[in-house]
């Protein structure tokens, strides 16, 4: 993968990481320390679905690898979504999904930030406002229609022909 | 820094949920505390740790924001996103749910009572402040509905000792509200954030006002007195903002506490840190100067969603996070 490459040259920590994690018994040995990275983050979400579509985020480009920046000393994780179109009125409820599936899957001690890609959508600050309000976010996962299409959107999908 | 923050208790106080909020009865006797669980829970001392006394969990479905107590102690008032209020009645060690306030269309953020007792606010997602009025039978009555802000309203707190109410809002401005014919209306606007206001304090006379904000900054009010406006027409006193402590946070501050006694100045931050502030002694009352006394990086695991003083004891902070816990902290100025 060129991308892999590009990523050994400029932070080959990560690059041998990655490898270990596929290839050896290493990934499995408690012993090992072996700090979450940005593609361990984009595997988390590339499969998220669409609200509308039945494609995954990473199928429509919503997300990307390259859009996803981990610090697990700092306890950080930036995930930038990119609307497939400026007006897309669905993206405060993909960004929701996003943010969801990090909260649930990511240990708590990271500060979780999903914002738009920027320049890529006409309501920008405002969503990215009231994804990152936690008090906003909160009411919203206790309104039971709501969680339910976040967690459709969340399933794993049944792979029809 | 010279001054110190130490660690006395810490304790688990709403598991596996957030701790969204703490309030000291006036007597300084019991804690009250409310979070994600829906539950509220009444901690008093015994020996040398905190115990839980009673919890309140019948009272709300959804989430319970913050609670606050009556200047008389006796009552406990308890806003929930169920987009209700409940009063409380103490009736010895027990608590009665009272009387429950409806009215908002959606989450109410928050509940404050006035230093008269006689008086109640409370604020809601749906961008109103309501103010209600309390008679000798304990019966609840909506006298107002103000709709100065045109966001979410997140805090409400009264002056210490005039009957004036400041707001702050998700639109980024603060409002101070007063009575007029009646009615309640906004005289003052502050203008100066630029993210979403989480809370507000006053300082013990009642003359400024700190918020803190999720632009990362605390910002110090000061009212002018009449006839010292900015000259331009408006009328009712003015606040301008006489301070930006500004680079000492580094994500939203979700809570800024004025100590009523030793006038310290607390914060509760999104970067787990709670961080004491000075002002110079020697600084101009018109700009007033404020320095970092004191900070605990890692307060707790996670977010610290409020801080609060005792109101008797000099120097006790209590603090609460995201992962449930209460921590208490004494905070020591150097000799």
């Amino acid at each position: 993968m060129s991308g892999g490459l590009r990523l050994e040259n400029a932070n080959p920590l990560i690059f041998q990481r990655s490898g270990v994690r596929l290839l050896t018994a290493n990934d499995e040995d408690e012993d090992v320390v072996d700090p979450i990275d940005d593609r361990e983050i984009f595997d988390l979400i590339r499969s998220i679905n669409d609200p509308e579509h039945p494609l995954s985020l990473e199928e429509l480009n919503v997300v990307e690898q390259v859009r996803v920046r981990v610090n697990d000393q700092e306890n950080t994780v930036g995930v930038e979504f990119t609307p497939t179109i400026p007006h897309c009125s669905m993206a405060t409820l993909i960004g929701l999904s996003i943010k969801v599936k990090l909260l649930r899957s990511l240990p708590e001690r990271f500060k979780i930030d999903v914002c738009i890609t920027p320049g890529t959508h006409a309501s920008e600050e405002a969503v990215n406002k009231q994804l990152a309000d936690k008090e906003r976010v909160a009411a919203a996962l206790e309104n039971a229609q709501l969680l339910e299409v976040v967690n459709q959107c969340l399933s794993t999908r049944t792979l029809n022909a | 820094m010279k001054d110190s923050l130490s660690l006395i208790h810490k304790f688990n106080a709403h598991p596996d949920s957030r701790c969204w909020y703490v309030a000291w009865n006036p007597k300084g006797t019991l804690l009250a505390s409310c979070g994600g669980d829906r539950a509220i829970r009444i901690w008093g001392k015994e020996g040398d740790s905190w115990e839980c006394k009673t919890v309140l969990q019948d009272g709300h479905q959804r989430t319970v924001r913050k609670v606050a107590w009556s200047p008389c102690g006796n009552y406990l008032a308890s806003a929930s996103f169920d987009a209700t209020t409940c009063i409380w009645k103490k009736k010895n060690d027990d608590f009665q749910c009272l009387t429950v306030l409806e009215g908002h269309e959606n989450e109410v953020k928050c509940v404050a009572w006035a230093p008269s007792g006689n008086l109640l606010a409370t604020c809601s997602r749906d961008k109103s402040v309501w103010i209600w009025e309390v008679d000798e039978e304990d019966e609840y009555e909506c006298v107002s509905v103000v709709n100065s802000h045109t966001q979410d309203v997140k805090h409400v707190v009264w002056h210490p000792n005039r009957e004036l109410l400041a707001s702050a809002s998700y639109d980024n401005n603060v409002c101070i509200h007063k009575e007029e014919d009646d009615d309640w209306e906004c005289l003052a606007t502050l203008e100066g954030h630029t993210s979403t206001v989480w809370s507000l304090s006053f300082d013990p006379s009642g003359q400024r006002l700190a918020s803190c904000s999720d632009d990362r900054t605390v910002k110090i009010w000061k009212e002018s007195p009449p006839g010292e406006g900015q000259g331009d027409g408006s009328t009712g006193a003015s606040w301008r903002c006489v301070c930006t402590l500004s680079g000492f946070h580094a994500r939203a501050v979700y809570d800024v506490a004025w100590c009523p006694l030793t006038s310290a100045l607390a914060t509760a931050c999104g970067d787990d840190g709670v961080r004491v502030f000075k002002e110079e002694v020697t600084s101009d009352p018109e700009q007033p100067e404020f320095s970092l006394s004191a900070h605990v990086a890692r307060a707790h695991n996670q977010d610290v969603n409020c801080v609060t003083w005792h109101p008797k004891e000099p120097g006790l902070l209590v603090s609460c996070s995201d992962n449930g816990e209460i921590a208490m902290w004494r905070y020591q100025a150097e000799a």
